[in-house]
């Protein structure tokens, strides 16, 4: 199933963002960010550390309130929603894949109890629909069927993060945001999680956010990348065209830091 | 004695008239929002907590002088629990007591609900000992409220997930959740899931109490609370199965007993009231003998 197959075509962006600004007391977090994601779009936000890509992924995910702009998710005011209806959608249209698998997972319950919590919290009563998700899930970010009933404290760092991914995926988000997925596996981990991730949001569809500090990941994953540094949006364009010509005195210094091996 | 000290010591039912109107109006609160748990200030109590200390305290709430009270202990009228108890209301508010279900306008309960039916304007008191149902799951109190008041009690369904993943069925069989009137996700205390369908639509006032955690909960009479269960993992109630050895009754909770260190062993009556009772009437289990004259 391509992208097109998945993504119906609209007029509107899925989440539009304007002038968002969050500040912890006199320091800014992130300031005046303003970006529009159409379904189906993978944007990476890259930057160094205290640069504000994640103050601003957890506003945008709701974990924190801004002081300032507008979110519209859907034509919706995320903002100004109620408390419900926001936790509601932060269940079944969002997903949110923290860096630390420890974060995002419930460590004393079962692979397959993590992974059918979301279908529980929106209602699922059946257990063998519940389980027969799970292991399929489990199946498609290639954890084997009988690991299901193991705990996540049982797993490597790449299969619980692999397993975090199946258990947000489960209810069919529209919305990922994930922050530094890759952060913390070693690099042959990473390549088969990125190469999973990425046949994921082409089948599914998904419109992502990503944050990472790897130029890597975003070349591999992103179709459109924004640059922060100092809670502020420096640069943002399509990613090859950033990468590869950067305009930006930051964004420059960044490209050329990566190690060449 | 007991006249003396009830009379100079203590004032009716040991705590003071402003704790009372405070632990009542926490109760009324309770019943008007079936299965909330509303926080009291939950006073020191001349007992341990895991003792009952918060049942003891809507208990003197509840108790007024023409009251007839009952307490049990799993079922039992004579264990230690039960008896302290009864005693310390008999000394500090000079009320009747009685060991029969029927008979009682107050019953104090611990981990067990009454086999006989209750009645309209009796009043059962549980000691609960974690009030939160969702404790094990979601440590932090702060959440938990949370959940309660945005109905996500997903979380529950879990943890009976869990049950049957790693055991094959549910395999919670006491403090069973269940969900009040459709909102409230209660904790019934450590009752055994076989007394669970008892809870639901019963005539009887049923009182909360939890004084180490500090949280008062109700469900007024003929109150609606469903156990929590998957559509293809139905809610059963489990007993051991036997009949009374003493009574011979098929449909009552039992305790198993060993009587010896070659494996012998009796089933009896946790209901220790029902099971008299039976007897009285000429009811007779496979182990039951008359004790013997001049015994007692």
């Amino acid at each position: 199933m391509t992208v097109m197959g998945k993504v119906v075509a609209t007029e509107q962006p899925l989440l539009k963002v304007e002038g968002l600004t969050k500040r912890y007391g006199p320091r800014i977090g992130c300031a005046d960010v303003s970006f529009d994601l159409w379904p189906g779009e993978v944007l990476g936000i890259v930057g160094e550390s205290g640069s504000g890509k994640s103050t601003l992924l957890s506003c945008l995910a709701g974990h924190q309130r801004a002081d300032l702009g507008r979110v519209s998710y859907d034509g919706r005011d995320v903002l100004a929603m109620s408390e419900t209806e926001r936790r509601r959608l932060s269940r079944t249209d969002w997903a949110y894949v923290h860096q630390n698998p420890r974060d995002g997972l419930r460590m004393g319950v079962s692979a397959g109890g993590n992974v059918g919590e979301r279908l529980m919290a929106v209602g699922a009563r059946h257990y063998g629909e519940i389980r027969g998700k799970a292991l399929d899930w489990l199946g498609r970010v290639e954890i084997a069927a009988d690991r299901v009933d193991d705990r996540p404290s049982a797993f490597s760092g790449g299969m619980q993060q692999r397993l975090q991914i199946a258990r947000n995926l489960v209810t069919s988000p529209r919305l990922v945001c994930m922050d530094e997925p890759t952060g913390g596996l070693d690099v042959s981990v990473q390549a088969r999680l990125l190469d999973l991730l990425r046949g994921l949001v082409r089948d599914l569809g998904l419109s992502v956010i990503i944050v990472t500090h790897d130029l890597a990941v975003v070349r591999l994953l992103a179709h459109r990348l924004m640059v922060m540094k100092s809670g502020r949006v420096v640069e943002q364009g399509l990613t090859d065209q950033v990468l590869d010509d950067p305009q930006h005195a930051y964004t420059q210094l960044l490209v050329s830091s990566v190690l060449q091996v | 004695m007991t006249e003396h000290l009830a009379a100079g010591a203590y004032n009716f039912a040991y705590l003071d008239e402003q704790t009372k109107r405070m632990i009542r109006r926490a109760i009324l609160k309770g019943i008007a929002v079936p299965g909330y748990q509303v926080p009291f200030a939950s006073r020191e109590m001349p007992m341990p907590y895991g003792w009952g200390t918060g049942g003891v305290q809507v208990t003197a709430a509840c108790l007024v002088p023409e009251d007839r009270l009952k307490v049990i202990d799993q079922g039992a009228d004579d264990t230690t629990n039960a008896v302290s108890i009864r005693r310390f209301f008999q000394r500090t508010a000079g009320v009747a007591v009685t060991e029969a279900t029927g008979q009682a306008t107050v019953i104090q309960t611990r981990h067990r609900i009454p086999e006989s039916a209750l009645k309209q304007g009796q009043i059962l008191v549980y000691q609960v000992p974690i009030p939160e149902p969702l404790r094990f799951l979601e440590p932090r109190e702060t959440e938990t409220r949370k959940m309660h008041e945005l109905e996500e009690y997903g979380l529950m369904h879990v943890k009976l997930y869990e049950d049957i993943a790693r055991h094959g069925q549910i395999a919670t069989s006491y403090a069973y959740p269940v969900r009040v009137e459709g909102r409230y996700v209660m904790d019934p205390s450590p009752i055994p899931k076989f007394d669970n369908p008892k809870l639901s639509g019963n005539p009887a006032i049923q009182l909360f109490g939890a004084g180490r955690e500090q949280r008062i909960y109700a469900l007024p009479p003929w109150t609606q609370a469903v156990s929590l269960d998957f559509d293809d993992h139905p809610f059963e109630t489990s007993k051991a199965p036997h009949d009374c050895d003493l009574c011979g009754a098929k449909d009552s909770y039992l305790d198993e007993v060993i009587t010896d260190d070659q494996g012998g062993r009796m089933f009896v009556c946790s209901d220790t009231d029902y099971c008299a009772g039976r007897r009285a009437r000429g009811m007779k289990g496979r182990l039951w003998a008359p004790e013997p004259e001049g015994a007692a």
